[in-house]
């Protein structure tokens, strides 16, 4: 076989292998949230083929914390990978099942999620460990309530390998509960925070997060507001209605904002975090 | 066709010196005797006969009250052995079976031989068996009742059964009670009578009977089990009882049985898997697959996902005879071919995903939602197994720069709250939920959601026609209204003191609908 053949035939294997890959060769190691300052906090984005957890300190914060998660998963997917949600009947119970026309609101296509609907903790956590195990679905979020006692550090070090094999990203829910030990990529507390201030009659009500990244592997930790955006699918700086009053007021942007827009200073985008009040929940 | 018949008495021989047994039930409020055993046979009692007057003939008699259940069971039990000899097991009242045993008698050694392999091991076990081969079903359960282990070649079905007396048709008993009145004892007494004259006085049901209890007509039986299309089976000369040794069996069986479909261009949607212990008993494990199975791996896979979830395990007591795969449902499938792209079958990788889950935890338990036509919010998304296939059906876009419309958790019931508003018909101002208040700092509605007028059914008496009503239901007929189903809900986006975000709405109209209104709590914003 001459020289030239077998750079040929190189070639075609690499190309081969890379189809093989387990996202198709195509896909960033790391997902940007749209967050600049979150961004280079870690490190460029979210790690795909890793394990990540979200955390919802009171119970008052599991929507937050599942409008957050709602939103990694959408940045993570881009509405073209399906995306198994297990949740535990307890969480249904508490605060409601996850409604499909909120995730239309918020950007996700109902047609690429597959809910599963696990009676207790660790039937949640062996789906969890079979859908990262193969790389069928492009996110796998596991929903757990409380302080559960199935998922310490061999459970959480399970599916971190088998996220890594499989290059599947797995998102932990953790509902109404405080963070423990695990062996996440990264460990977020979320809550919700207030709609940015305006006129009463103006637009309010998109999601808005404060959200604190507490553990991060490889980089530093932080905590910003976060603002989701419905229509690009990002998380940005929230912004503020800067129409004096008596303007018509209008707290959206008429021109969608891009996602590589230059950093706004200012506002609540880096070191002035609001620190809403503690709440004790009964 | 052939077919055997095997009856059997609810009890038990005993031995000759124990005291006669009789099994009675409450019949019209008297107390009969439904069945006995021989030595209370030979002291002259017969069926039917009120207990009082038996106990007046013999007062030494073992009284059994009659349990139909644990007949049933036993009967059941013994249907599932039989499984083995032929897929065609029929019940035949509450004491008998039929066999369909066209085509399976040479694989046992011939008709003889396996009437043989059939009865003797219910004998051993203490039960009274008598059964008949014969051409139909009906020739063969009166040859049973009237003797045991009578085989009537092909077309001599008349013959045979001309001189039975006419009870072992198996006809109501006022019709065997008429024909006796009317001399008529034997069979061959009734077919001697001309058809027209017996379907006059009986019904062309009888007349059917006789011609098929004379060979001249024959009905299939009712198979307990559906027919399978497709079977592969393996037999033990050494019971089995490893589960390596199972699953491996299994594994071959699956690839006979997707070698036979493939053929034909059949994929299976539903396999089951028939594990026949050596004691007698039983066990069928089914799978259910959305994607049909072509790969002997996948079903294997399944099998050994649904046999490890299963609430009481396989048990192989002494170990496992018979292992029988058997295809139920099929479909037909065309075989494709993929390019190397992965993404190209990522749906066809879900759909096996969800087959391998739902085998493990059931198929209820994984979900994908499909769109509902209705503004009732808690009717809005159906929840259907993902295993019936995943829905292309779009939905409802959202409207651009608007800030979510829809909750993110929709509680599954909405749940009572106490709001205060400033005035009656205004926005909440303060509401009091999961015994926690909250003050609302913003709110934005209401939207009004009419509840479905045009699905409700006015309480009147109907006078319409009963035939057509039947035919042409009206749609969305409701049986119960719940409370406040009728009432238009006003919801209401709020957000409190914290940043959280409610969907609440209250009930009815003021002063129209309700003179009061009531608040509840929907679901949660993110």
């Amino acid at each position: 076989m001459d020289g030239a053949r077998t750079v040929k035939l190189a070639a075609l294997r690499g190309a081969v292998a890379r189809l093989e890959k387990p996202d198709g060769g195509q896909l960033e190691p790391r997902v940007g949230l749209g967050h600049h300052a979150a961004d280079a906090s870690l490190q460029g984005g979210l790690a795909r083929g890793a394990l990540h957890e979200v955390f919802a300190p009171q119970e008052a914060q599991n929507a937050a914390a599942t409008g957050f998660t709602l939103g990694l998963v959408r940045r993570v997917t881009a509405n073209a990978r399906y995306v198994l949600w297990i949740r535990p009947d307890v969480s249904a119970w508490r605060t409601g099942e996850l409604a499909m026309s909120g995730c239309v609101e918020l950007g996700l296509d109902p047609r690429r999620i597959i809910i599963v609907r696990a009676a207790n903790a660790d039937m949640a956590l062996r789906a969890a460990a079979d859908g990262l195990a193969c790389n069928v679905f492009g996110v796998v979020v596991t929903e757990l309530w409380g302080a559960t006692r199935s998922f310490d550090t061999v459970a959480s070090r399970k599916l971190t390998l088998a996220a890594q094999t499989s290059g599947v990203t797995g998102l932990m829910l953790r509902l109404a509960t405080s963070p423990s030990v695990s062996t996440a990529e990264t460990r977020w507390i979320v809550r919700a925070a207030h709609s940015p201030p305006g006129l009463v009659w103006s637009p309010w009500g998109m999601p808005v997060f404060d959200a604190e990244l507490v553990r991060n592997r490889h980089g530093p930790t932080g905590r910003w507001i976060m603002h989701w955006n419905c229509d690009d699918h990002l998380f940005q700086p929230q912004q503020f209605s800067a129409e004096p009053a008596g303007q018509p007021a209008h707290s959206q942007p008429v021109v969608s904002p891009s996602a590589n827009r230059p950093h706004q200073a200012g506002g609540f985008a880096t070191g002035a975090v609001r620190q809403p009040r503690r709440q004790k929940y009964a | 066709m052939r077919q055997a018949r095997s009856g059997n008495q609810d009890g038990r021989n005993t031995p000759e010196e124990s005291e006669p047994i009789v099994i009675v039930a409450k019949i019209n409020n008297e107390l009969k005797i439904v069945s006995l055993d021989d030595g209370a046979a030979r002291l002259g009692l017969v069926e039917d006969m009120p207990l009082a007057t038996a106990r007046a003939m013999h007062p030494a008699l073992c009284i059994v009250e009659r349990d139909a259940e644990a007949d049933a069971r036993t009967l059941n039990a013994i249907a599932d052995w039989c499984d083995r000899f032929t897929p065609l097991v029929a019940l035949d009242g509450g004491s008998g079976l039929f066999l369909d045993i066209s085509g399976c008698a040479h694989l046992f050694g011939g008709e003889a031989c396996l009437m043989q392999a059939i009865c003797r091991p219910l004998a051993r076990q203490g039960f009274a068996v008598s059964a008949g081969i014969a051409g139909t079903a009906v020739a063969a359960r009166a040859l049973a009742q009237s003797a045991h282990g009578r085989i009537v070649p092909p077309g001599q079905e008349a013959d045979a059964v001309i001189n039975l007396p006419v009870a072992t048709l198996g006809v109501d008993s006022s019709v065997v009670t008429a024909l006796r009145r009317a001399g008529l004892r034997s069979i061959g007494d009734v077919a001697s009578r001309s058809r027209g004259e017996i379907t006059a006085r009986f019904g062309a049901d009888f007349t059917e009977v006789l011609r098929q209890a004379l060979g001249q007509s024959d009905a299939p039986i009712s198979p307990r089990q559906p027919l399978p299309d497709y079977v592969a089976e393996q037999r033990f000369a050494d019971p089995v009882a490893t589960s390596d040794v199972i699953l491996r069996t299994l594994r071959k069986l699956a690839e006979v049985l997707v070698g036979a479909m493939e053929r034909h261009g059949k994929g299976a949607r539903q396999l089951t898997a028939s594990f026949f212990r050596t004691d007698g008993a039983m066990r069928l494990i089914a799978i259910e697959a959305g994607q049909a199975v072509t790969d002997a791996a996948v079903a294997e896979r399944l099998f050994v996902e649904r046999i490890d979830a299963l609430a009481d395990p396989l048990d192989p007591g002494f170990g496992f005879d018979l292992i029988r795969l058997a295809a139920v449902q099929t479909v037909a499938v065309t075989s494709a071919q993929y390019g190397f792209d992965t993404r190209a079958h990522e749906a066809a990788d879900v759909a096996a995903f969800v087959d391998r889950l739902s085998a493990r935890l059931g198929s209820r338990r994984i979900i994908h939602y499909q769109p509902h036509d209705t503004h009732i919010p808690e009717r809005a998304e159906l929840a259907v197994p993902a295993q019936h296939g995943l829905s292309t059906m779009a939905w409802p876009q959202r409207i651009a720069a608007e800030p979510p419309r829809r909750p993110l958790r929709l509680l599954l019931t909405p749940e009572r709250i106490d709001v205060t508003a400033q005035f009656p018909h205004g926005p909440p101002a303060m509401f009091k939920w999961r015994q926690l208040a909250r003050r609302i700092v913003r709110t934005e509605g209401p939207e009004r959601i009419a509840m479905e007028w045009w699905r409700w059914q006015e309480q009147v008496p109907e006078d319409g026609d009963d035939e057509f009503e039947e035919l042409h239901p009206p749609q969305g007929r409701r049986d119960a209204v719940i409370d406040g189903e009728r009432l238009t809900r006003d919801y209401f986006r709020a957000e409190d003191g914290d940043g959280l975000r409610y969907w609440i709405y209250r009930e009815g109209i003021y002063l129209r609908e309700v003179p009061a209104f009531r608040w509840f709590m929907h679901g949660l914003f993110a």
